[in-house]
Order: structure tokens, then C-alpha cells, then sequence
């Protein structure tokens, strides 16, 4: 405070500010975006490493020698379901009884807000089956997880058979010190959330109903979701992001790729395999790639696999999917099968939960990851644009000469404008079938529409905000607005930056230029435009876009614009199901500050 | 002027009751930064459980509430609600009087100055009109009913809403020049919560003043007073004491309230700046630490005292400052409390640098607790540093704040002229060094 505090050198240092203000601004920005992309290069990204002792010098010899037993279980579950039409309930209970597991069912129900078009489902209803491994060592009073999906059709079915193939396994050694649950769940994501809120006895989202859980197995420490749908693999794909953008501890990576590597197996991360030069260009643009796709993938705020939900209930989980591509190698059941052996008998030897390693990463390949120290000045570049034009814009309402607005002006466009939010936030669910009855369209595509609709009837608003405003069209209006909104945007970037890195940064990236140039003078179609740039829901749209461009499947524009339909329906379902927070947080805070820049923007 | 101030009562009023009625209510009761071990309702409604089962409330290691806001809750606990909303309107209302009484003083003296020609010439955008003047206990009032602050800690129904209400009867009794009532609130005050002792000597300079008794060791008048004062002080200290003593014919209440505020021992996170750094430490030095640390809110009454003898006012906002600061158990009710006095020195914004600036990192900081809490404690991936660090600068605004305040009061109103270059960092120094130690000392 000392440089502040000191009136000759404060004077100075705001001169130079203020002279410099479009210069440091655009400087600062640049600094923000080039540090981002900087962050694929090895300096700023280092080695990962194990931290966790118990799992680090402990060596395992994996025997898991029931391959074949694997394919059988796997093939004989498929035609079971086929039978059934859905879980085979009866089969699964007799056969991992016959394998000495304790069994346990659990059926649940959930109406969805409304009808999920993507997935076609409505009114889920369902099962889940779970056996649990009692540990000869320990007594039940912590818990590793196996799960694998039950999904449509005969995906997966190879996953479940390599899971009772696993519990056969296990059950026979002497050295499990943790409970191994092994769980099926039906309906992917809601069969998860089920189970976990039964198995905590809690009621998180509200709606979910379901038969308690019967068994437990104490505390789970660690879970992992295994998704194969073939008898032999050639890669192992890992989804990391869960949840709200919430990632697993970095030692459960590390303990993945760790076994990978003594398999000879080869692993992915977002289906990017690392290359092995480091140094040269087209390397380099090979681990940006990874490092934007998983910012994508995790600033979206979606569970990238069944793991996701267990990050919320202090549970480290991974999910790791079997990949069958065009490839040399290919690996059989039983070196998948060693993989995962070797992964839980490290697990078994935990002594604590997983604390010692990273939570807060970005990974721009399994080998390296970005700490949240190296990715935070990323942030704090972009904010700084913020901050310099925040101080710009106070010297400016303090050199005006006109008199001061009262507060009581801004508070039109405040309240129109979280109104507008409100109503984004809750109209598209509660107004459906008001919809469906006025106009020909199904319940998804109404909500999908409502929320299009009010997003840009939010625009239209200025003009009626104006209205109520009585002598507040002054310049020192717009710019104590601007202060106003310019200080809101910051604050809520940088608690969305903690909670989620990825989306608050991938907003600041796309909303703070606008922000910054925003005026009523000027050139305003110019501003005008890039303030519509800048709006999150064009931010979703452009996102989509570059996801697809990035996953080497590039998207048209007509099926960029179906995908983009489909995120919203999505984002609302998963605010709705499993409380993710992107949809409200836009919706209730995002939004009504761009409309106050919108505001700012259209001032008389 | 009444229609407004009941206009602010009722706005306040109408925020709350909605609030209690909403789902908000249980959450908000939840946070660490509003209810403390000292004054969660939770442990309140626990401490009347035992003594409705004839167990001594202090039994437990849960209540450390005094005696006597048991017994008041003990008969109006269908009323909790009510209670606290009629303590803050009370200490709002108490604020609004003692302020308007505060300005009439302060307005005699500086026509009276002005008439004596006192004032330097370039001081004449410092004086204040009446029309100014008018508004400010209107503004404090509103500062005090409305702050999030106060909002959250009367929704939470945290006892600090009582503290808050008889200081700020003391303030009115001390201004109104009346020394037993003022005595009478500093002693309940103390019993409250124990750091108001240090409001002992602001009050005393401002009765002083008030009688025109000269501050001098060697008058005889100046010894007379302030025996007659810390007499009746005393008295009413052992006078509540022992009625406390009486109510529960015990005496548990005292470790387990002044004992439980001095040494410490629980170390639930807060706003403050205790729980992190005895989490820390080893057990054999936390005697010496807690010593250091509590003497932070004594110490800086002895040089503030010298140095501000001729605006005790002034000096009872900073002392309120440094207790919720440096309390053991601070909670925003206690911040909410001496933001309720910026009005009063509004005169003195223009020269307050970076208030813009401190505003917003308290904004900032009170928007991040939350956020970090969650990452913290239920998401599992941030771990006490990121909250502590979010206390710290919390703290450090406030500190700046409170200092700049000062520095500028001093040097508007240091000897009446303005440009009495006073070196006036001298006493709150220590401050900030103190508050930059404990940040080394957690970083390492």
C-alpha cells in the first residue's frame, strides 16, 4: 500500500495509467491469453509425479490370470439383457453370489423435469446391483468401488464380465485390507446419483426416490468406472473432469498412467496419445490441443463419465475407457484386467485418503500437468484488464464535473436486469406445458426455445429501463453503471475462476474485451458487436464449435447449431438432476451483468 | 426527521422477517463467518436444553454464553425471532440519537471556532454545513440496519446482535453525558463479551470533555472523576457478576466464558486471525502466542489514547475497530457494528486514498469466504491456507482501512488546522507489522 498510499508517487502511477489505459489494457489481455498458451510448453508444465507414499514405493506383482473368464461372463451377460430387455437382475444377483460377493439391489425412479430427447428418457425407473467383497484384513470400515454401466444394447457388456472375472479374482486373495464394492448401475449418470445418495443417506437433488441401500462398506475412498465394450483393447482412454468441473486427486491419475505404462499399455487423455518429442512444434500444438479440450470439457461443467458424481461426496474417481481403434497392438482381457488389479491393490495399501497430490491441475498430457499457481496468472492477467479500466473509469467520474447521480437511478437497470435473469432461470421449466399447449413443438424443444426466447428478448430491455429513469442520462450515469457492472464482473469471474477455472476463464477470455471497450460514444455497431460476441450463449455456441474442430470431427453449421440446442437442454437437465452449477450461475449472474454492459452500451 | 428513520426501521424489519421465512435462514445460521462459538444460536438453544434439565449449562464444553442472556432467552425463546430484530432496530435507533446528539456538539464547536477565527483559510471545504450534518444519523442508522452484515448476523440470530445493542447504549449514554448509565452499559458491555473494557477510556476522555475538566495528571478534578467513574464502573461490574453468581449458584460461567475468550481453545475457522495460526503451532508455545495476540487489542488503547485525547468519538470507533479485528471470536456482526460510524466521517472522504480500492477487496474477500468454505470443506480440494489467506486480507483491508481513517482524521482535525503536518503513522503501525508478521509466520 505503500506505492499507493504516497500521494507523488500515487499521482504519477495514475497518470501513467490513465494515459496508458488502452495500451496496458489491450497489453495485459495479450499477457493473460499468452501465458494460457504458454502453459502447454514443458517449462511451465513439469513431470507428474507420485506423491502419495503408500502408493508410490510399494511394488505389486499383478497374477489376474481370467481373461478368458472375463469374455465368457461378458458374453453370457449380454445375452441375459437381451432377454430381460433391461439389467438382468436375477442373473447378476445368482452370479455374484455364486462368486461369495454379499448382494444387494437397489431400484430408484425419477421424473425428469422434462423429457430428455437425447437419451429419450422421461420416466426413468431402474435398478442397481451391487456385491460387496468383505475384506478378510479390516473391518469394513473403508471401501474402494468398482463400476461399470449397464448401458443400452450390448455396450459394456465386456465391462461387466471383466468385473465379475475381477471379483472371482479377488475373492480368493488374502491381502484386502479395504471392502471392494462392485457396482452395475443402470441409466448411467441417474443410477449413480441414486446409489450415492442412498448410500450416504442423503437427499441431495431432491426428487430422486429409491429403496435405500441395505449394504454398506464404510467410507469409499477411491472409485474407478470402467467402461469396455470390446473383447480386446488397443488403447485406454481416462475422463478426469466431473461434476462442476471438480477433478480428482492427481495421484489417481498418476497411479493410472503408472500401470498403463508397466502393461505397455497406451493411454489417452481426451483421446489425445502423448507424443514423445516434447520440443518440437507440431508437439507443442499436439498438447495445446489437449490442454483446450480438457478446458472445454471441464468449463462446461458436465460429469465427462460416471465418476463425476462422486467427486462431490469427497470420493477421488476416475473413469477409464476401453478403446478399440485401428492399431497394431492389441491387448487382451487379462492385461486389462492385471491394469486394474494392479490400480486397487495400490489402492488397498492407502493408509489416508488421497490428499498429498494436486487437486487443482490442468493436464496438456498424462505425463505433465499445469498447477494451479502457473494457471492462475492466466486469470489474473484478464482481470487486470478489469481492474485498469475500472481505475480509468473512476478518474473519469471523479474529474466529471456534472453533478453526481444519485444511486437511486442505477437501481432500474439493476433490478430489470436480474429480473430478466430470474425469469431466464426459471420460465423454461415451470412455463412448459403453457408452451407445448400454445405452440406445436414437444416439451424439450419448448424449454430449449423459452430459454432462447427470453435470452434475447433480455436485449430489448434497455429501451423500457431508459424509460424509468428520470434524469440519470447523464455521462456520469453510464460510467457509474459501467463502474458498477465492470466491478460485478469481476467478482463473479474470479469466485467462478476457483470454483472452476475453466469456465471462469474461458468468460473472462470472451467477455472482458467487450467489457472493457464498451461506451455509448463511439463506434457502436462495432461495440455492438463484439458485446453480442461476447454474450455466454455465443461463447457456448463458439465453444461447440472448437470442441468438435479440436476432436478432428469438425461440425457444420447446421449440426453446430443442433449441438448447440442440445447443450442447453443438457445444461438445464444436469442443474436439474445433479445440481450442476454453470446453467444458474450464467443464468442469474453471467447474463444480467452482460445486460448491464448491454445497458451501458444503449444510454441515452 | 423521524418519518424516514421509521421508513429505514421498516424496510429493515420486512428484509429480515422474509429472510427468517426463507430457506436461506438455516444456511446462513451455518456459516462460520457469522456465528461464532461464542454466539451461534445453536449453542444458545443447547444451554437452555440443560438447564431445563437441571444440569449447569456450563456442564458442557458447547456454552459459553453469560448467565444472564440464558435467562433472557430462558423466557423469551417463542420470541428468538422478535428478540433480535427489535436489538437491531434498538441499536440502530440508540446509533441515530447518539450521533444526532454527537453533531449538535460538534457543530457548537466549530462555530464557535469559526467565530474565534481558528480556522486556517483552506480548511473551508472541511467545515461542515447543517444540511450535510442533517442526514448523517439518518445514514448511520440505515449503514447499520441494512448492512449484509448485520442482516446475515440478526437472520443467524447470533447473540453479537446484543453486544452490538448495549455498546451502542453505552455510546448513547456516554454522548447524552451520562456517566452512571454509561458506566451501567460499558460494565454490561464488558460482561457480554469482555474486550468493550477498552471503551473504558474513550469515554472517559469524552465525559471529561463534556464537563470541561482539563486532562491534566495534576489536577485534582481530572483524578476525582475518573475514580468517581471507574467506581461506578467497578460496582456495576460486581453488581451483574454476582447476580449472574446468584442465578445459577455458580460460578462455571466464568472459565467457561472470559477463560473460553482469552485462552482460545476452539479453533473453529472464523474471520479472525487466531484459529489458523494455533491449529498451527505446537502446543507448548500457544500460551505465549495467545499472551501476544490478545494483548493486540489492549495494547494500542494506551498510544491512541495520548494521541486522540481531544476526539474521544473518534477514538471509540477506532477502538471498536481494532476489537473486531483482533477479538478472539470476531464475527460480522462485530465488523458491522464500526461501519455503522463511517458516516459520521464523511467529511474526510475526499482525502481517504484507496477507499475505492479497500472497499472492493472487503467486497471481495466477503463474496470469496463462501466460495473457498465450499472448496474447503465439502468439495475437498482447497485446503485451510486458501480460506486463511482469504481471513487475512479480509483483515488487512479492514486494517487499512481503519488506519487511513485515522491518518486523515488526524491530519484534517489534528490541531484544528489543517496543514499540521502530523507523523502520525506512529501507533497503528504496529498494526499492520503485526498482521505482517502473523503473514510471514503462516507462509513459512
Amino acid at each position: 500500500m505503500g506505492l499507493l498510499s504516497d500521494p507523488h508517487c500515487r499521482r504519477a502511477l495514475s497518470r501513467l495509467v490513465v494515459r496508458l489505459n488502452t495500451p496496458l489494457c489491450v497489453l495485459s489481455y495479450v499477457a493473460g491469453l499468452g501465458w494460457f498458451l504458454a502453459m502447454a510448453l514443458p517449462p511451465l508444465a513439469p513431470r507428474t509425479y507420485m506423491s502419495e507414499n503408500a502408493m508410490g514405493s510399494t511394488m505389486v506383482e499383478e497374477q489376474f490370470p481370467h481373461g478368458e473368464r472375463a469374455l465368457a461372463y461378458g458374453r453370457d451377460f449380454a445375452a441375459q439383457k437381451k432377454k430381460a430387455g433391461g439389467i438382468p437382475v436375477a442373473w447378476l444377483e445368482k452370479t455374484m453370489w455364486g462368486l461369495g460377493l454379499e448382494v444387494y439391489k437397489q431400484p430408484f425412479a425419477r421424473t425428469l423435469p422434462f423429457p430428455d430427447e437425447s437419451r429419450e428418457r422421461y420416466m426413468v425407473k431402474g435398478t442397481n446391483i451391487y456385491g460387496i467383497l468383505r475384506a478378510p484384513r479390516a473391518a469394513s470400515t473403508e471401501s474402494l468401488v468398482l463400476s461399470v454401466p449397464c448401458s443400452e444394447g450390448t455396450q459394456n457388456s465386456q465391462a461387466v464380465g471383466l468385473m465379475l472375472a475381477l471379483a472371482a479374482y479377488f475373492r480368493g486373495q488374502i491381502y484386502w485390507a479395504k471392502d471392494i464394492i462392485f457396482l452395475v448401475n443402470e441409466h448411467d449418470l441417474l443410477g449413480m446419483e441414486a446409489w450415492l445418495e442412498a448410500y450416504h443417506d442423503v437427499n441431495v437433488t431432491g426428487k430422486m426416490q429409491s429403496s435405500g441401500a441395505l449394504g454398506r462398506a464404510g467410507a469409499i475412498q477411491a472409485a474407478v468406472a470402467l467402461e469396455l465394450s470390446s473383447d480386446v483393447v488397443t488403447s485406454f482412454d481416462v475422463a478426469v473432469e466431473g461434476l462442476n468441473g471438480q477433478l480428482p486427486n492427481l495421484d489417481l491419475v498418476n497411479l493410472f498412467h503408472a500401470f498403463c505404462q508397466k502393461n505397455g499399455l497406451l493411454c489417452t487423455i481426451q483421446g489425445k496419445l502423448q507424443r514423445s518429442d516434447w520440443d518440437t512444434l507440431p508437439a507443442y500444438a499436439h498438447s495445446l490441443q489437449t490442454l483446450l479440450l480438457m478446458v472445454l470439457k471441464q468449463g462446461s461443467g458436465r460429469p465427462q463419465g460416471d465418476h463425476g458424481l462422486f467427486l462431490r461426496y469427497h470420493i477421488e474417481a476416475i473413469t477409464v475407457r476401453g478403446i478399440n481403434s485401428f492399431r497394431q497392438y492389441k491387448y487382451d482381457m487379462t492385461t486389462v484386467g492385471k491394469t486394474l488389479e494392479g490400480m486397487f491393490r495400490k489402492l488397498n495399501n492407502l493408509l489416508e485418503r488421497l490428499h498429498q497430490s494436486y487437486f487443482f491441475y490442468l493436464l496438456p498430457s498424462l505425463s505433465r500437468f499445469v498447477s494451479i499457481g502457473v494457471y492462475m496468472p492466466a486469470f489474473g492477467f484478464l482481470i487486470l484488464v478489469l481492474a485498469l479500466d475500472l481505475w480509468m473509469q473512476l478518474n473519469k467520474c471523479e474529474a466529471a464535473s456534472e453533478p453526481r447521480p444519485g444511486l437511486l437511478a442505477l437501481v432500474p437497470p439493476l433490478v430489470v436486469c436480474h429480473a430478466a435473469g430470474l425469469a431466464l432461470y426459471l420460465l423454461p421449466v415451470l412455463g412448459q406445458r403453457v408452451a407445448t399447449q400454445h405452440f406445436p413443438v414437444s416439451e424439450a424443444e419448448a424449454v430449449v426455445l423459452t430459454v432462447i426466447a427470453i435470452y434475447v428478448a433480455g436485449m430489448a430491455l434497455p429501451h423500457s429501463a431508459h424509460r424509468a429513469l428520470p434524469g440519470g442520462g447523464s455521462d456520469r450515469g453510464w460510467m457509474t453503471l459501467k463502474l458498477l457492472a465492470l466491478l460485478y464482473l469481476a467478482a463473479q469471474l474470479s469466485c467462478a475462476a476457483l470454483l472452476n477455472f475453466s469456465l471462469g476463464f474461458l468468460l473472462a477470455a470472451t467477455m472482458v474485451p467487450a467489457a472493457a471497450a464498451v461506451r455509448p460514444t463511439g463506434p457502436r455497431p462495432v461495440l455492438a458487436a463484439l458485446l453480442v460476441l461476447s454474450t455466454p450463449a455465443v461463447t457456448l455456441l463458439l465453444g461447440i464449435f472448437l470442441h468438435r474442430e479440436l476432436e478432428e470431427r469438425p461440425a457444420g453449421l447446421a449440426e453446430g447449431w443442433q449441438l448447440f440446442l442440445q447443450a442447453l437442454a443438457e445444461g438445464l437437465l444436469q442443474h436439474h438432476l445433479y445440481g450442476a452449477l454453470p446453467f444458474p450461475f450464467l443464468a442469474l449472474l453471467t447474463y444480467p451483468c452482460w445486460l448491464l454492459l448491454w445497458n451501458v452500451l444503449c444510454w441515452k | 426527521m423521524a418519518a424516514p428513520l421509521v421508513l429505514v426501521v421498516l424496510v429493515a424489519v420486512t428484509v429480515r422477517a422474509a429472510l427468517y421465512r426463507s430457506s436461506l435462514a438455516a444456511f446462513i445460521a451455518e456459516r462460520v463467518e457469522v456465528a461464532s462459538p461464542l454466539n451461534a444460536w445453536k449453542r444458545v438453544v443447547e444451554g437452555l436444553a440443560l438447564l431445563d434439565l437441571g444440569v449447569s449449562p456450563y456442564s458442557g464444553a458447547i456454552f459459553h454464553e453469560t448467565p444472564l442472556i440464558i435467562y433472557l432467552f430462558h423466557f423469551l425463546i417463542e420470541y428468538a425471532e422478535l428478540v433480535f430484530m427489535i436489538t437491531d432496530v434498538l441499536t440502530a435507533v440508540a446509533l441515530y440519537l447518539a450521533i444526532q446528539d454527537y453533531n449538535k456538539v460538534v457543530f457548537k464547536k466549530q462555530k464557535l471556532l469559526i467565530e474565534l477565527d481558528k480556522y486556517a483559510p483552506d480548511v473551508a471545504e472541511l467545515i461542515r454545513t447543517p444540511m450535510e450534518m442533517h442526514y448523517i444519523p439518518l445514514k448511520v442508522a440505515l449503514f447499520y440496519l441494512l448492512n449484509p452484515y448485520t442482516v446475515m448476523s440478526c437472520v443467524a440470530k447470533s447473540t453479537c446482535a446484543i453486544n452490538n445493542t448495549v455498546i451502542a447504549f453505552f455510546i448513547l449514554a456516554t454522548i447524552k453525558g451520562s456517566a452512571f448509565l454509561s458506566a451501567v452499559f460499558l460494565a454490561l458491555a464488558t460482561y457480554q463479551s469482555l474486550y468493550p473494557i477498552t471503551l473504558f477510556a474513550p469515554a472517559l476522555l469524552y465525559l471529561l470533555q463534556r464537563q470541561f475538566i482539563p486532562i491534566k495528571p495534576k489536577s485534582k478534578s481530572f483524578w476525582l472523576y475518573t475514580m468517581q467513574y471507574a467506581a461506578l464502573y467497578l460496582c456495576s461490574l460486581v453488581v451483574i457478576i454476582c447476580l449472574s453468581f446468584f442465578l445459577l449458584n455458580s460460578w462455571d460461567f466464568i472459565p467457561s466464558v472470559y477463560g473460553f475468550i482469552l485462552s482460545v481453545p476452539d479453533l473453529t475457522p472464523n474471520i479472525g486471525l487466531f484459529w489458523y495460526f494455533f491449529a498451527e503451532m505446537f502446543e507448548h508455545f500457544s500460551l505465549f502466542f495467545v499472551c501476544v495476540f490478545q494483548i493486540n487489542v489492549f495494547f494500542y488503547t494506551i498510544p491512541l489514547a495520548v494521541k486522540l485525547k481531544e476526539h474521544p468519538v473518534f477514538f471509540m470507533f477506532v477502538q471498536l475497530a481494532i476489537i473486531s479485528i483482533f477479538k478472539s471470536y470476531p464475527t460480522v456482526g462485530d465488523v458491522a457494528l464500526y461501519m455503522a460510524f463511517l458516516p459520521v466521517w464523511s467529511h474526510l472522504y475526499r482525502f481517504l486514498r484507496n477507499i475505492f480500492i479497500l472497499s472492493c477487496v472487503l467486497i471481495v474477500c466477503s463474496l470469496l469466504f463462501p466460495v473457498l468454505w465450499h472448496l474447503w470443506i465439502y468439495a475437498g480440494s482447497a485446503n485451510s491456507n486458501f480460506y486463511y489467506a482469504i481471513t487475512l486480507t479480509f483483515n488487512i483491508g479492514q486494517v487499512s482501512r481503519a488506519r487511513q481513517t485515522r491518518l486523515h482524521f488526524e491530519d484534517c482535525t489534528g490541531s484544528g488546522v489543517l496543514p499540521a503536518t502530523v507523523n502520525s503513522a506512529g501507533c497503528v503501525w504496529p498494526i499492520q507489522s503485526s498482521i505482517a508478521a502473523s503473514c510471514l509466520s503462516c507462509s513459512s
